[in-house]
């Protein structure tokens, strides 16, 4: 366990002296994420002109769930992102031989290869907006909200983590994979919205399939005081669940791999 | 290079395009099945008009805008800037330069040539929105229709020519990809992409007004789901041609100018 804890120094100090070869990166990068948080932003503003609640959310509590889709999407291109593109490069040129040969899980090892923290730059952006809504609102989070929304914040990104890692179990069977992690983002995008917004079948698949609502509505509510516990808990025990089955997949799809090239 | 001869490559041209978009059709796939945004927005225009309708927008005008949203954003896209970029990074530009042809008309030809592949799943989203909203939202005017088809040519022309003149930028600066995403998302919310912009503030009509974004996606709309007179529609196309032409001459300038630094990577 110690050993993995230091491979993770190692592997984390690592990425920061690449990231700072490309400082620059970091302003132009942060500009442009700041304009597509806008295009979220905008339908909203839009939308909450002609009505006062959408789907039983009002305008400063939809804005907590635009905050943690905002929160999650840091973690997704500053964490998780680099790493899982790299190992689908990996298998595509059959390197991934030496991640395998290394004597430590390759799972662990490939899943914290790259971080990229200039691209993490929007968690402020979350913070600001989290901070706006309660403004709005005129009060300020319970602490027992917070308490549940940090829990909830590990479990949705381990959620989001292991649907990574499923698509990534793909690319040992498909090889050309880099298209579908563009695809899984633009999953990714339905989960701007409170899940109630969506209807019938939608509303399911994002529930139980691709859990977007344990990612953002759940915490949101969290925040916000309305979460009842058994939601939280089923919410907790669904997110290891699937991490389970993701570990299990991966596994599996592992014991698939053949090298691509000698 | 005579004009002659590259009417006589065309054919060939669009033939080999055609052929690599079968070869790639798994990869088309999913670019098309990527295109989500049309319905998560549907999905919260629907939620608000469940309770009232938006202005003229009911339900199922909303059905219909957004299905019209993603055909218009299927048979019009161009990704010109991204393989721009690739080829002036990888030296292969030096490739397209030698052969007797304009790289531009290259360029084009496998844009269009990808048009019946995504006609393949363009025409059952059609069909299906024909059905759920019925022949009282599609517009039935042929003179309309007949205009719909000079519109999309044109939203396909400024999609194309931006593409290119981001692209013709990487001749100057390296890499313009970062162009590329600033260019998208005053795109997103410009364009009529995420709601029908006659809903907008009026601070973002009067902006949208004065750029080319609706004329991509916004007024090809318009003319389908009969939201607009035949008027307005031929002002509107004059507007948006207009818009063709300067973005042409943006194009050429960039392109002269940057040949000129251009000295291939690689071989």
């Amino acid at each position: 366990m110690i050993r993995y804890v230091r491979l993770l120094g190692v592997q984390l100090r690592s990425s920061a002296l690449l990231a700072m070869q490309y400082r620059y990166d970091f302003a132009v990068d942060g500009l442009i994420e700041a304009f597509w948080i806008v295009t979220a932003l905008v339908p909203l503003f839009v939308v909450y002109r002609m009505t006062t609640t959408l789907a039983g959310w009002t305008f400063p509590e939809s804005l907590m769930v635009i905050g943690w889709f905002t929160l999650l999407q840091a973690v997704l291109e500053g964490a998780i992102n680099p790493s899982l593109t790299a190992v689908v490069d990996h298998i595509r040129k059959g390197t991934l031989d030496f991640v395998l040969l290394k004597p430590a899980d390759a799972q662990f090892l490939v899943s914290t290869a790259k971080f990229q923290p200039w691209r993490s730059l929007n968690v402020l952006t979350a913070i600001a907006i989290f901070a706006y809504g309660f403004h709005l609102i005129g009060r300020p989070p319970t602490l027992g909200g917070m308490a549940a929304a940090l829990v909830l914040l590990g479990t949705a990104t381990l959620l989001l983590y292991s649907l990574w890692i499923l698509t990534v179990s793909a690319a040992f069977y498909v090889v050309r994979v880099d298209n579908l992690t563009y695809f899984f983002e633009s999953i990714f995008d339905a989960a701007r919205w409170p899940s109630s917004v969506f209807r019938g079948i939608l509303r399911f698949i994002f529930t139980f399939v691709i859990p977007l609502a344990l990612m953002t509505t759940f915490p949101a509510q969290a925040m916000l005081g309305k979460l009842s516990t058994s939601t939280f808990l089923t919410a907790v025990g669904g997110a290891v669940a699937f991490a389970v089955m993701a570990r299990l997949m991966w596994l599996r799809s592992i014991g698939k791999y053949t090298s691509a090239s000698s | 290079m005579s004009i002659g001869k590259t009417v006589r490559a065309l054919p060939t041209l669009i033939k080999v395009g055609f052929l690599e978009a079968v070869a790639y059709r798994a990869e088309l796939l999913v670019w098309v099945l990527s295109t989500t945004m049309p319905l998560i927005m549907l999905a919260l225009w629907s939620a608000v008009a469940r309770e009232a309708p938006v202005g003229r927008f009911g339900q199922m005008d909303f059905v219909a805008y957004f299905l019209a949203t993603f055909i218009v954003r299927q048979l019009t896209g161009a990704w010109v800037a991204w393989e721009m970029n690739w080829e002036v990074r990888q030296g292969t530009l030096g490739m397209k330069l030698l052969r007797p042809i304009h790289p531009f008309l290259t360029y084009a030809s496998e844009n269009l040539a990808a048009l019946p592949m995504r006609l393949i799943v363009a025409v059952p989203v059609a069909v299906i929105a024909l059905a759920l909203v019925g022949p009282e939202n599609v517009t039935a005017d042929p003179v309309l229709w007949i205009i719909w088809c000079a519109a999309m040519l044109g939203g396909w022309l400024i999609t194309f020519l931006a593409n290119l003149a981001i692209g013709c930028l990487a001749l100057y600066i390296d890499s313009s990809e970062k162009f590329m995403g600033i260019w998208l998302a005053l795109f997103f919310v410009f364009s009529g992409y995420l709601g029908p912009i006659e809903l907008f503030p009026q601070g973002v009509r009067a902006v949208a007004s004065w750029l080319p974004f609706q004329y991509q996606i916004g007024y090809p709309v318009q003319l389908m789901t009969s939201g607009i007179g035949r008027g307005d529609a031929l002002l509107m196309l004059a507007r948006q041609w207009g818009w063709v032409w300067l973005l042409l001459g943006l194009v050429t300038l960039l392109w002269r100018g940057g040949l000129r630094r251009f000295a291939a990577y690689g071989g």
